[in-house]
């Protein structure tokens, strides 16, 4: 009896029932706290015409953009993207749609979305391109969009520790987008650094609680930095 | 003479309050930071999920997984808190950011703003400018006055698509301080050794200058 075990053995496990067509929400920013290794099972999985919403595209080569390589997403959610040449020119060649959605927005988004809230208000994109074709209502003499939530079929998310149980906590700003996208997903799966036992992490700490985690998988990471800023040392 | 970046950087920290949350854009704004005086406190925002940005890391404290918005490699300060995305965007949209600077392509009049897109030219998105300006109440754009070509960037309608409508109320270029109210942009400092007549000459949108306009002042 598996009970609240969430632990699967391999990468391949963790990403069964990955279907094209499929909608995947993935955490991260920039590169930062985004599921690697799982974006690579699902570029070896070949699945296609995947749309993907995640606050970035990645880099050629890395995250994301592998998925790019085999022309294996046909649509992107994001807020901030074109940090690879084969990003601009598959978009530029119509093999590739983007919506793009205020950072806020999106992050509103996934988090109504696994809320169960179907749209929100907000007062960001009024007056803008993001408004066009979007309700607006006042409310107290001020202008706001309606927003629509999103859901994904898959959520894949980067955690530090988990237990079995799917209780999970980030490390540093690696948190980001994925404790959100955690929680929108039908399925969500979470690679971490360790695995640790029942009760080792403190409950009030947990930053995603094991209720939205379906599946819990190890990993190795290697973490590339995109910009390395460091200060001069004296 | 127009401002250096590092001048207007000065000028806007001129603008900081004890105690203030400040959301910093990338570029001149983020030069801001190395002026915050020394008796007084300000909190850094980093929409990522970081609040209480501290310096950039050594070597050996560098982590790939402690970033700002601008992706940079940071440190977290004494008293900072990490949050999620959606956190993140609950202090800005939520109107509990006490300060933010960012950057733009033009401004006009009527306080809207364009600066994330040129039609034609590869769109690669707007991050969270568009929830920065439609959530803060105190926003100083920084700029250069006019483009390279010579074209005002202080416009009677902005040309290119908007990042935010009429959320603008401060602007320092490289040659002014100006405020806008009531459709119109409102002279109320210049650079120094910069005469009116040229500000007058690069400024598009109505310009009122009062009597008096007097040079800005740098320690």
């Amino acid at each position: 009896m598996a009970g609240f075990d969430k632990i699967v053995a391999s990468y391949e496990e963790a990403m069964a029932g990955l279907e094209n067509g499929m909608t995947v929400l993935a955490g991260g920013f920039g590169l930062c706290g985004i599921p690697e290794n799982l974006i690579a099972e699902i570029q070896r999985k070949g699945t296609s015409g995947l749309t993907v919403v995640s606050n970035n595209c990645g880099v050629d080569g890395f995250g994301l953009g592998l998925l790019l390589e085999k022309k294996q997403i046909s649509k992107m959610i994001s807020s901030y993207v074109g940090e690879n040449a084969l990003f601009e020119k598959q978009l530029l060649n119509g093999e590739l749609e983007v919506e793009l959605t205020p950072q806020g927005t999106l992050a509103e988004k996934m988090r109504a979305g696994g809320a169960g809230i179907p749209a929100f208000y907000t007062a960001t994109g009024v007056g803008t391109p993001v408004a066009e074709g979007k309700e607006v209502k006042v409310f107290n003499g001020r202008e706001y969009l309606l927003e629509e939530a999103i859901v994904g079929d898959f959520a894949i998310v980067k955690g530090w520790k988990a237990d079995r149980y799917g209780n999970v906590i980030y490390r540093h700003t690696a948190q980001n987008f994925n404790p959100l996208a955690a929680t929108a997903g039908k399925i969500t799966v979470v690679e971490v650094e360790e695995i640790v036992e029942v009760g080792e992490l403190d409950p009030a700490h947990i930053h995603t609680p094991g209720i939205y985690v379906n599946r819990v998988v190890l990993g190795t990471f290697e973490k590339r930095i995109e910009q390395r800023t460091v200060k001069p040392t004296e | 003479m127009a401002l250096t970046r590092e001048q207007m950087a000065q000028r806007v920290a001129q603008e900081l309050q004890d105690g203030f949350y400040v959301n910093l854009g990338i570029g001149i704004p983020t030069l801001v930071a190395n002026y915050v005086p020394d008796n007084m406190e300000v909190m850094l925002q980093s929409e990522n999920g970081l609040l209480g940005m501290g310096e950039f890391p050594t070597e050996e404290t560098i982590d790939a997984d402690m970033i700002n918005a601008g992706k940079q490699t940071v440190t977290a300060a004494k008293g900072a808190s990490i949050f999620s995305s959606a956190e993140s965007f609950a202090m800005i949209r939520g109107g509990h950011v006490d300060l933010t600077v960012l950057g733009a392509f033009e401004v006009d009049v009527h306080g809207n703003i364009a600066s994330w897109m040129i039609p034609n030219k590869l769109i690669k998105g707007m991050g969270g400018a568009m929830d920065l300006v439609a959530g803060a109440e105190n926003i100083i754009v920084t700029m250069t006055h006019a483009s390279k070509s010579g074209e005002s960037k202080l416009l009677a309608d902005c040309s290119l698509p908007l990042t935010g409508k009429g959320c603008i109320k401060k602007v320092l270029t490289d040659l002014a301080w100006l405020e806008i109210e009531n459709g119109a942009f409102i002279l109320k400092e210049r650079a120094p050794g910069v005469s009116v007549e040229e500000i007058i000459e690069k400024t598009q949108g109505k310009l009122i200058v009062p009597e008096h306009v007097p040079e800005m002042v740098f320690d």
